[in-house]
């Protein structure tokens, strides 16, 4: 049976359907529209769902949050609570924390919707650093997408801030104590920070402003500003056109794919199901931030394992290596080095993840338009580098966890500490190194396979006696697919004079371009690829390899 | 505010009257029993616990005194297996009891002749059905969750040292530990801690930790708070997320295997 | 070209596939350029393209999995109304749960994801599965278009006269960087200037030490080695406005040691009779730090691991924090109860710029 689909009907009485369609062409240009996108092409990849699971858990995190703000009351006036949950009745608490006890065992599927807006929240975030990790490794962000990849990147920094607003809102122990790290945080500020922390609570901590004001920060500025990323983040996925894989058929002006309609609208509205569900199984068996066991915030109380939700555990974890360090300047004023460095650094390390595109393009000069997503593997330094800023963030995170291990793994929390201290210099350098070479390692491997072809696993004996391994050749596809990515030449510096004899001048800044892509292109950072040459050299020439 | 003292003050008279009187009623019963038992006692230490703790319950470099730790010490000690200590370590690690409740009772018996020190409970000072839960959760999140966690979930101390897990505890023990602060944790004696908030930690601790406890959310992965959620959201979350996205990105299999 | 892969992969591995042999499929490919793109891959049918009976299972299942969405969607509404809010259940290996939650979370999930699963399989079994390519246009605009743009712009801003009439031009630039000021006024009610606000607490010459699980004021015989107690200034209400704020610079925790063991001689001196009493905000970032090591004299902070020296004037031992726990100086009143002897000499809580 062959897949075509059928001719078009042939135009008699517009239906209402047409009717409808026509009134909106005529005041929207809705069929300009349809035409450049209905069947708009889209190549198909599992890495290429990671933002989608983000674009759906935001979904149903406006869809849920919006829920959630028709129960939650944003005060912070003192109540007793008198609720059904025994361990609370007559506790003095927030209306922020009653309601949410309210919203956990009085409504009836409150605690689902909540407990499914806190998993998206943290699975948003999560898919937001698989996704940008996919872009990064991928070389997905070059041009044209830098502005996308900016796009996305402050998506990730507004996400967690959102998460943190959210976080905050219920005003339990956990929470207020996370509040009380912001107020510390605020007041390290050097010069403005008392003012700050005065006008952001209304008045010494904890005050009665924090949590309406973060309610209005979280649930309309913040998602407000994200609503409208989003939109851009994808109206600008549509106009570049999704970057795809190098294979047979696959160049670099053009996609290969299915059509939006009827497949993607299918796979694409089916994943939301899929990933809303998921989302809610785990909603419905897995337990989150049960604030109900936590109990209302008071500034003198506080539980051990307080940490933020994990998408700030790296700061956490920054915070919690850092030595001792305050300075009191002459004239009688203090740095809080504890708090300062560690949160300049947190910014620091999403700045430079945040700016690498425009480091690499000024490293490369490329201003090709790159639309091919490359092989990690065929980009060993910038692999590196990211591997390195995982390991970096990685590090933060178990610091940031450090008394959960050690109570689980009877370690000693001051080992932990230290071993983090060291290690967030040390082995993001190791991954470096390391990543490099596996990278290396990998390419080399290619070109084996391109030149030599697959291992059989047939061993055959050769009349003279030798063993050796059948090796079958490639198909084309898989040879065009090994051989398809681009290798860069090493930028250089030129000859030291000009034609005139006259030393030129040479930036110290352009040195280091050309050093950095040495590092980048040069003989020690790719393996060339197989030529032609080879190729026919080893397949026609004696066997022996 | 008056009620209150009114209750308190008669709370101390009785906690009084009871040290003032019912040990001594107790020995007039049985004397005979009494130093039967400290004699017995005696011989249990002598052979399990000297070599750390020194003869007469001196202390030693190995370990601390045991003149005034009282029978409640030893009671929580022992009983929950402590002690003895296996080997050298951070602190001792609970681990199934090495001696009966009669030997305990003995050795009980014999540390309280060393010196004046917390006698074991009775029954009814640890009774949780006797608790306000809700007060006690109050008092827990101000004395004891900054190390034990919210819900008594346990938590680190410095230097491999932990505050340990509450979950299913025999309250006994709990009301023994918070009289005489084992070890590194600090003792809350009746002073500033009184008999009646004892309980209602007691009642609390029921209430959200113990096996029959409710968790309505589902799951309470392990009740560690945002480290256990976040670990859970990057593997079953993002993995499930993942595979799926696997099925969906994945070519169809096709009628003839190439 | 690509009909080569099967007829390959078909045939049993003979000797021809040896190294030693270049015969092989090959051939074509190294006879030009052997890495040469070979274009798209011919379209493979599915069995259900070639197969009625296998595409009829695809309908059947895919309509199975939209009907158990209705059905689950049906069975949500059933929980919803019938299951009370307050029921818990023990439903193994999850534990005494909520029974809505459970319910209405796992028939809605399945509803969800039958839904979700339905259609996917429908675009992955039935719809066309024919790759297509779609060209793509460089973003950048042609010359002329660039051309085109920058006279427009050009003759626009001549146009305005922007250039030739400064004054205007200046003018209006000082009125738009001025005009936003109104809204950076207007922020300044959002909360009191900080004065000294920081640097007071509740703590006053004469304030009894009020227990916090008794809410009654300590003596020092309450008070034994080894114990730790939680305490508040007196006068603290906690049913009061301003409690939070008040308790947040003014909660302390009061320890005793054997005298000998203080090795602070000023620490040792605002105590009473070995008893201590420390600000128990961090000076970090203001947890309480009361992790109490009985044995060790440290208090640890739970959010940052700083570790304090309660024996020597609560010195940093590890972790973030700048500088030691205040300690609040205390004796005994006429009538026995440990009383304050003023505020805290230093402002408790985390370092701030003017904290000096």
């Amino acid at each position: 049976m062959s897949t075509t689909t059928d001719a078009p009907k042939t135009r008699g009485k517009a239906g209402p359907g047409e009717r409808l369609a026509d009134w909106t062409d005529g005041r929207l240009g809705l069929y300009t529209l349809a035409k450049a996108n209905m069947r708009k092409i889209f190549p198909d990849h599992w890495s290429f769902l990671l933002g989608e699971i983000c674009l759906y858990s935001f979904t149903i995190l406006i869809l849920t949050g919006t829920y959630l703000t028709l129960f939650f009351v944003p005060s912070m006036a003192e109540i007793e609570y008198d609720g059904p949950y025994v361990p609370m009745q007559g506790v003095m608490m927030t209306e922020a924390y009653a309601s949410t006890l309210d919203i956990s065992f009085e409504v009836r599927g409150g605690l689902l919707v909540r407990q499914i807006h806190h998993w998206a929240a943290l699975i948003f975030v999560v898919g937001l650093l698989f996704h940008m990790f996919r872009v990064f490794f991928t070389g997905a962000f070059r041009k044209p997408r830098e502005l996308n990849w900016l796009f996305g990147w402050t998506l990730l920094i507004l996400a967690i801030f959102t998460g943190l607003t959210g976080y905050s809102l219920p005003d339990d122990l956990l929470s207020g104590t996370g509040i009380r790290f912001m107020e510390g945080a605020i007041l390290a500020t050097p010069v403005i920070g008392t003012y700050l922390q005065m006008f952001l609570f209304g008045g010494e901590f904890p005050g009665h402003d924090i949590i309406p004001r973060f309610f209005v920060i979280h649930v309309l500025l913040l998602p407000g500003i994200m609503l409208g990323l989003v939109a851009a983040h994808l109206i600008l996925v549509v106009y570049h056109k999704h970057t795809q894989y190098a294979g047979p058929g696959k160049t670099n002006t053009n996609v290969v794919g299915m059509p939006f309609l009827p497949v993607y609208m299918a796979k694409a509205g089916g994943f939301f199901f899929l990933v809303f569900g998921v989302i809610t199984a785990i909603a419905a068996t897995v337990t989150i931030n049960p604030v109900w066991v936590l109990g209302p915030y008071r500034p003198d109380q506080v539980s051990t394992n307080a940490q933020p939700d994990w998408y700030l555990g790296f700061s956490e974890g920054l915070v919690r290596l850092m030595p001792g360090w305050e300075w009191v300047l002459p004239g009688g004023y203090t740095l809080n080095l504890g708090l300062m460095i560690p949160l300049g650094v947190f910014p620091g390390m999403l700045v430079l993840i945040g700016l690498y595109p425009f480091f690499e393009s000024w490293v490369t000069k490329d201003r090709r338009e790159h639309h091919i997503a490359e092989r990690p593997r065929n980009s060993p330094t910038r692999t590196g580098f990211g591997v390195a800023w995982l390991t970096a963030y990685v590090v933060s995170l178990i610091a940031g966890g450090n008394d959960v291990w050690a109570v689980n793994f009877n370690l000693s929390i001051n080992a932990i500490t230290w071993f983090c201290r060291v290690g967030f210099f040390v082995l993001p350098v190791l991954a470096f190194i390391a990543t490099r070479r596996i990278c290396l390692g990998l390419q080399r491997r290619d070109m084996e396979k391109v030149l030599h072809g697959r291992e059989t696993g047939i061993i055959k004996r050769l009349p003279h006696g030798e063993f050796v391994e059948v090796h079958e050749p490639l198909p084309p596809e898989r040879l065009y697919t090994l051989v398809a990515h681009d290798q860069q030449k090493p930028a250089e510096l030129g000859p030291e004079t000009d034609e005139n004899g006259v030393r030129r001048k040479i930036s110290p800044l352009e040195r280091l371009r050309v050093r950095i892509s040495r590092g980048y292109f040069g003989e020690h950072a790719q393996i060339p690829k197989p030529t032609a040459e080879e190729y026919r050299a080893i397949t026609s020439g004696e066997g022996h390899h | 505010m008056a009620a209150l003292v009114v209750l308190l003050l008669a709370l101390a008279a009785t906690g009084g009257l009871y040290a003032a009187f019912a040990p001594a009623d107790e020995a007039k019963a049985d004397d005979a029993a009494q130093s039967l038992a400290i004699e017995e006692g005696k011989r249990l230490y002598d052979v399990g616990c000297s070599s750390c703790h020194g003869a007469g319950g001196q202390g030693s470099s190995d370990g601390p005194s045991l003149v005034g730790v009282g029978a409640a010490a030893v009671d929580f000690q022992v009983g929950t297996g402590r002690m003895p200590m296996q080997q050298p370590g951070p602190q001792a690690p609970d681990k199934p009891a090495v001696y009966t409740q009669a030997e305990i009772d003995q050795l009980a018996a014999y540390i309280a002749s060393l010196g004046p020190g917390p006698a074991q409970p009775n029954p009814s000072a640890y009774d949780p059905a006797e608790g306000n839960a809700a007060e006690g959760g109050e008092l827990f999140r101000t004395n004891c969750s900054q190390c034990h966690n919210f819900t008594g979930q346990g938590g680190a101390l410095t230097h491999g040292k932990e505050a340990p897990g509450l979950d299913d505890v025999d309250p006994r023990y709990i009301y023994e530990a918070l009289l005489t602060g084992p070890q590194n944790m600090p003792s809350f004696p009746d002073s500033t801690l009184p008999e009646e908030q004892k309980q209602d930690i007691i009642a609390f601790l029921q209430e959200v930790n113990t096996s029959e406890s409710e968790n309505p959310g589902g799951f309470t992965l392990g009740g560690f708070g945002p480290v256990s959620e976040g670990l859970f959201a990057f593997t079953f979350g993002i993995g499930a997320l993942i595979a799926v996205t696997v099925w969906v990105g994945a070519r169809t299999a096709k009628a003839r295997k190439s | 070209m690509s009909s080569n892969d099967n007829e390959r992969n078909d045939q049993v591995l003979s000797d021809d596939h040896l190294p030693a042999s270049p015969e092989g499929k090959s051939q074509v490919a190294v006879a030009d350029d052997p890495f040469a793109d070979p274009g798209l891959p011919h379209h493979e049918p599915r069995r259900q393209d070639i197969d009625e009976r296998a595409a009829k299972r695809s309908e059947r299942t895919i309509s199975l999995l939209f009907t158990l969405a209705m059905l689950s969607t049906v069975g949500f509404i059933a929980v919803y109304s019938t299951v009370s809010v307050e029921k818990i259940v023990y439903i193994f290996p999850f534990g005494h749960v909520s029974a809505t939650n459970f319910g209405l979370g796992l028939t809605l999930a399945l509803a969800l994801f039958a839904t979700g699963a339905g259609a996917v399989h429908w675009a992955r079994t039935l719809m066309s599965d024919l790759e297509v390519a779609d060209e793509r246009h460089a973003v950048e605009a042609a010359p002329e278009v660039r051309q085109k743009v920058f006279d427009d712009w050009k003759q626009g801003v001549a146009e305005s006269q922007w250039t030739r009439r400064k004054m205007v031009r200046n003018t209006m630039l000082g009125a738009l960087t001025l005009v936003p000021l109104t809204g950076v006024v207007l922020l300044r009610d959002l909360g009191p200037l900080p004065y000294s606000r920081l640097r007071h607490t509740a703590w006053e010459e004469g304030s009894l030490i009020i227990n916090e699980a008794t809410m009654q004021p300590l003596r020092p015989e309450d008070i034994v080695v080894g114990s730790l107690t939680q305490a508040m200034p007196e006068g603290l209400d906690p049913h009061a406005e301003d409690f939070h704020a008040e308790i947040a610079k003014a909660a302390v925790m009061l320890v005793r040691l054997e005298p000998e063991d203080i090795k602070d001689a000023r620490s040792a001196e605002w105590g009473h009779e070995g008893i201590l009493c420390y600000s128990k905000i961090c000076t970090h970032i203001g947890c309480p730090a009361t992790l109490y090591e009985q044995q060790t004299h440290h208090a640890l902070c739970p959010c940052h691991q700083s570790t304090f020296d309660l024996a020597d004037g609560a010195r940093v031992l590890f972790g973030p924090a700048g500088h030691p726990l205040p300690q609040l100086r205390i004796s005994v009143n006429d009538e026995g109860y440990l009383q304050a002897l003023g505020d805290f000499e230093e402002p408790p809580g985390p370092s701030f710029w003017e904290r000096g």
